[in-house]
């Protein structure tokens, strides 16, 4: 496997991005061409088509039961508007945030990736997710070559962002951003991927919690009176094992030919219910329980909103999954290499509200799940710190790929805070015993204070296979103002990237990405034989020596004292002179005491 | 006198090799107190490798190595250990052979103040005889290659051992009166290491003294041989920079090299004051500070030059130690330098004053330095105060076994002169007192 691997890799992934684009709008010329088929009259019918044509909201909801018996459900509201952004002639803004659309016109940005992540989604245990993000805050855009000070660009949006969001993006400087070069490429309509338009950034110490949440459903059309965003309850969805929000942007073939750019928000939100927590020991669950709420109306702006509930059968078994009420239909896709079932409720559809007033689905297992027999996703990966004390420690990361016979690349990005000093010349990677030597490497060492650790590396991972990735580090001693308030707590690593192209099990079709529901679209499907799957490692929290911080003033007075005796010898040495004793005549005192003695008629002192 | 040599240098090379094939060679090149992060070889190794994949090694912030180190690794790095005994055995064999050279002088000199009644009468006893003088130059070769600091700096691989092999082979042509290998090997040192800069003046005094040259500021010849050092010597450090600007094609090494050595930013602990008090101190003095430590190398040399004008090699001896106690990533391998010249002032012994204390303090801090780093590092039954305080009482022992000498020294001239018996006018004893 040669260096220019990572090239093809990517090169495909684009051009699937672009088809990805162009099925988008084919399906939204569909949609007109039903709309103004079904408007009552050609006058007000074709200005209300001319209206839907310019922008659309589609919801979803996914609610797919994990095989621990826990269960994640997964939001995607996406929102298309035909209108050039960048072009700065946009003034009216109908369904498309305001707030971003000026974002991404003044600061020339091309894609917006913008992830709040609290608690960590186990791949091991729960599968391939939907879309994935690492713990914490995480940010990754792509600016327009048109940009002329990127770095600056990037420093405004964090800030912006962080505003919008309040969250604590305005964190995210020199020290926590990267380049990556073969890890990220864009996802949307692009020409050209000169990675120095793009800028990565991770914070594995931001926590998200409502007041995220909030200006997050602000941006929706409907907020959250209506529609599927009424499930969305700050009360239980941070009482969860994951929450993890996201925003992304990016332009989008407006129709097949390609001629003119669509602008897309995705807002996504997946939240893991913990069976053990709110399950009472039945692994069965309902949207009532879930959210504490049930679905009563759609929002009316939405011009598509489904929930859908993964029921494909775990073992090639009966189905095992009762859902109720009876779905509108049944939809069959092939996700990441799975087949999957999945049961579809259309809220648009009149039949569905006709029955009941709200609707609450529930899932019932027809028998108890036999839990041994969890299906192991192809490609997952743990990482942990190693050694002991406080000088220094090693990085080690396992990649395993449980593919039975196909071996598959995977590109590694590696971000280390510089205040652990990576030795590169360490570093090993071990498959099955043997050293396997990575076909790309690009790496950029830190600088103290200025910039983070960057490591790429391109690896082979062989069919059946454990590959162990060690690094060592050494732990820096900082000054005792760049600790952070609870020092002995440690230092966050921010998540691994794991970039692959899985080959896939089961052999794919190519499916019409505009009907299957979900992310599949945003991340593209390759050819009929893998799949991309983006995966994030563990944080790290690292433990670095600590200065006595009620100590300063101490410190700099004993170490000037130090100086001082120095100074003082050489001084004393170096300006005086040696002279001998001479006899003097004696003090004040002295010749007190010799007057004295001379009454007294003792010999003098 | 070469026989006992050969023993001395087979002794140490017998005791770098046992140590470089035992388990202790793993634990010894992690020690802190010999691997500072200018001179450690992990980071020479991360150079080299960052090299290799085609970085350059100055685009972070691990190597802080001259790019002729580099180069010279890059070739050897097979044979580091090798290197490093070779380098310890060759600034051996030149510091004996710079004092054997030095003892002639000094043994010349005695004779002619001597004869020219320059000395008290009654100093019979304080003249170095050629019976004492004998086995200094063993002696400081012995202090050099058997001192323990020498042999865990060379077991670490610290780079700090070529340091010194420089600064031997500069005092070595200095003492021989070769003024063009002089200013060529100090441009050397400066290069590596920067601080040896000071040692212009007492090379500078040396040559002059050795050229009978009279040390006036009035003087033309003064100026013209002072012109003509200064200029060899800057032009061996124009020559060897641009060389090293060939060698790599850029100028990243002086920000990286002299710029991390100049503004202190790693505050990785070592046996030096700076790490913690920079640890320590409000961002907002931090330049004042780290001016005002710096200035104390560059500080002491010009009232030292005026004071010890006469005793050149004594002044390079003070201005060793001082480099070695403030610059600002000391190593046990910059002290061993200094304390090899500790037998040329054997002579010196009966005048200092708490040298028996001194040596206690150093000995007991070398032995607590793993044991507090441990009980911090390791154990976390310590915190960092307990390290800093011994770096303290290192450093507060070695200013005083300096300025002790330095005090032992100034007497002992003033005896020569003087008289050994002084007497008040009364016919008294007298005692002798700084004014």
């Amino acid at each position: 496997m040669a260096a220019p691997e990572a090239a093809p890799l990517a090169a495909r992934a684009e051009a699937e991005a672009a088809r990805g684009g162009a099925g988008d709008g084919m399906a939204a010329l569909l949609l007109l061409l039903l709309l103004v088929a079904a408007g009552p009259g050609p006058g007000p019918g074709r200005a209300d088509a001319e209206r839907e044509r310019r922008d659309a909201l589609r919801e979803e909801l996914l609610l797919s039961p994990l095989p621990t018996g826990d269960v994640a459900a997964t939001f995607q509201f996406r929102t298309r508007w035909d209108a050039d952004l960048q072009r700065g002639s946009v003034s009216h803004y109908r369904l498309f945030p305001k707030a971003l659309g000026r974002l991404v016109a003044a600061l020339g940005v091309r894609e917006l990736h913008l992830a709040l992540t609290q608690g960590f989604w186990r791949t091991r245990y729960w599968g391939q997710p939907p879309l994935q993000a690492p713990a914490g805050a995480e940010l990754w855009v792509w600016f327009q070559p048109t940009v002329p000070d990127v770095d600056k660009a990037w420093k405004e949006l964090s800030n912006i962002l962080s505003g919008i969001f309040c969250a604590s993006l305005n964190f995210i400087d020199s020290t926590n951003t990267v380049i990556p070069t073969a890890s990220f490429k864009p996802l949307g309509l692009a020409n050209g991927t000169d990675h120095h338009l793009l800028r990565y950034a991770v914070l594995p110490r931001e926590v998200v919690c409502t007041e995220n949440l909030t200006p997050w459903k602000k941006l929706l059309p409907c907020g959250s009176k209506a529609g599927l965003a009424v499930l969305l309850k700050a009360e239980r969805l941070f009482h969860s094992s994951y929450h993890s929000q996201a925003v992304h942007i990016r332009p989008i073939c407006r129709d097949a030919s390609c001629l003119a750019v669509s602008w897309e928000l995705r807002q996504t939100l997946t939240v893991v219910f913990d069976f053990f927590s709110s399950g009472q020991g039945k692994k069965d669950w309902s949207l009532f329980k879930m959210f504490s709420r049930t679905l009563t109306d759609t929002c009316p702006l939405a011009s598509q909103s489904k929930v859908y509930v993964d029921i494909s059968p775990k073992n090639k078994e009966t189905e095992l999954l009762e859902v109720s009420p009876p779905p509108t239909s049944v939809h069959e896709a092939i996700v990441q290499g799975d087949r999957k079932t999945y049961a579809v409720y259309d809220l648009l559809s009149p039949s569905l509200f006709n029955t009941s007033r709200s609707l609450n689905v529930q899932l019932k297992w027809k028998r108890p799940q036999d839990s041994s027999e969890m299906p192991i996703p192809t490609l997952h990966a743990q990482r942990y710190v190693g050694g002991y004390g406080l000088q220094t420690g090693e990085i080690c990361t396992l990649i395993y790929n449980t593919h039975p016979y196909r071996a598959f690349p995977v590109i590694l990005l590696e971000t280390v805070p510089w205040y652990l000093r990576l030795y590169v010349h360490t570093l090993t990677i071990i498959t099955k015993g043997k050293e396997n030597k990575p076909s790309y490497i690009h790496y950029q060492p830190a600088q103290d204070r200025r910039r983070p650790h960057l490591l790429e590396m391109l690896i082979q991972l062989p069919a059946n296979s454990v590959t162990k990735i060690t690094i060592q580090f050494e732990r820096a001693l900082l000054k005792w103002t760049e600790y952070p308030p609870d020092p002995n707590h440690g230092f966050y690593v921010g998540s691994s990237v794991l970039s692959a192209l899985v080959p896939s099990v089961t052999a794919m079709k190519d499916v019409d990405v505009e009907q299957s529901p979900l992310f599949t679209s945003l991340f593209p499907s390759s050819d009929g034989s893998s799949y991309f799957v983006r995966l994030y490692t563990e944080p790290l929290l690292v433990n670095l020596p600590t200065p006595d911080f009620s100590m300063p003033y101490n410190v700099i007075c004993l170490t000037c004292t130090v100086v001082a005796v120095c100074y003082g010898s050489f001084y004393n040495l170096l300006t005086r002179t040696f002279h001998v004793e001479e006899p003097s005549r004696g003090g004040l005192a002295k010749r007190l005491a010799n007057v004295i003695r001379k009454f007294r008629g003792v010999p003098p002192l | 006198m070469a026989a006992p040599l050969v023993l001395v240098v087979l002794a140490a090379v017998t005791v770098r090799a046992a140590l470089y094939r035992s388990s202790l060679a793993v634990f010894i090149a992690e020690r802190v107190e010999v691997a500072s992060p200018l001179n450690a070889w992990k980071r020479v190794v991360e150079g080299l490798a960052l090299l290799d994949l085609g970085v350059s090694p100055y685009s972070g912030a691990i190597f802080h190595e001259t790019p002729l180190i580099i180069y010279l690794f890059h070739f050897l790095i097979e044979y580091a250990e090798l290197v490093f005994i070779i380098t310890d055995v060759l600034t051996a064999v030149a510091l004996y052979l710079a004092i054997q050279d030095f003892n002639k002088v000094v043994f010349k000199k005695q004779k002619l103040l001597i004869e020219l009644d320059k000395y008290a009468p009654d100093v019979a006893e304080l003249i170095q005889t050629p019976m004492e003088m004998h086995y200094i130059p063993l002696k400081v070769a012995l202090f050099y290659l058997l001192n323990p600091y020498t042999v865990m700096s060379c077991v670490a691989k610290s780079t700090c051992a070529i340091n010194n092999s420089v600064i031997a082979f500069f005092i070595l042509a200095t003492i021989k009166g070769s003024a063009f290998l002089s200013a060529v090997f100090l441009a050397l040192a400066t290069y590596q290491s920067l601080y040896p800069l000071t040692l212009f003046a007492p090379a500078l005094l040396y040559l002059l003294q050795r050229q009978f040259i009279p040390i006036k500021l009035k003087s033309k010849s003064f100026w013209l041989y002072t012109m003509q050092y200064a200029s060899l010597y800057l032009c061996s450090l124009v020559v060897i920079i641009c060389l090293s600007f060939f060698l790599l094609n850029s100028w990243d090494f002086i920000p990286s090299v002299y710029g991390f050595i100049l503004s202190v930013p790693d505050l990785t602990p070592n046996i030096g004051l700076f790490w913690y008090f920079f640890a320590e101190m409000f961002e907002h003095f931090s330049l004042f500070f780290v001016c005002v430590f710096q200035i104390n190398v560059f500080f002491y040399t010009i009232p030292l030059a005026i004071k010890l004008k006469e005793h050149p090699v004594f002044f390079m001896f003070v201005q060793l130690a001082i480099i070695s106690i403030f610059k600002s990533y000391p190593t046990l391998g910059d002290v061993a330098l200094y304390m090899a010249f500790l037998p040329v002032w054997s002579h010196l012994y009966r005048f200092l004053r708490n040298i028996f204390i001194l040596s206690c303090v150093l000995i007991f801090c070398s032995f607590l330095f793993p044991v507090l780093w441990h009980l911090w590092i390791y154990a976390g039954s310590a915190n960092s105060n307990f390290y800093y305080a011994i770096t303290l009482t290192f450093n507060i022992g070695q200013i005083l076994l300096i300025s002790d000498y330095f005090y032992a020294f100034l007497r002992r001239e003033y005896y020569l002169t003087h008289g050994l018996h002084l007497t008040r006018q009364d016919g008294t004893e007298a005692m002798l007192v700084l004014k």
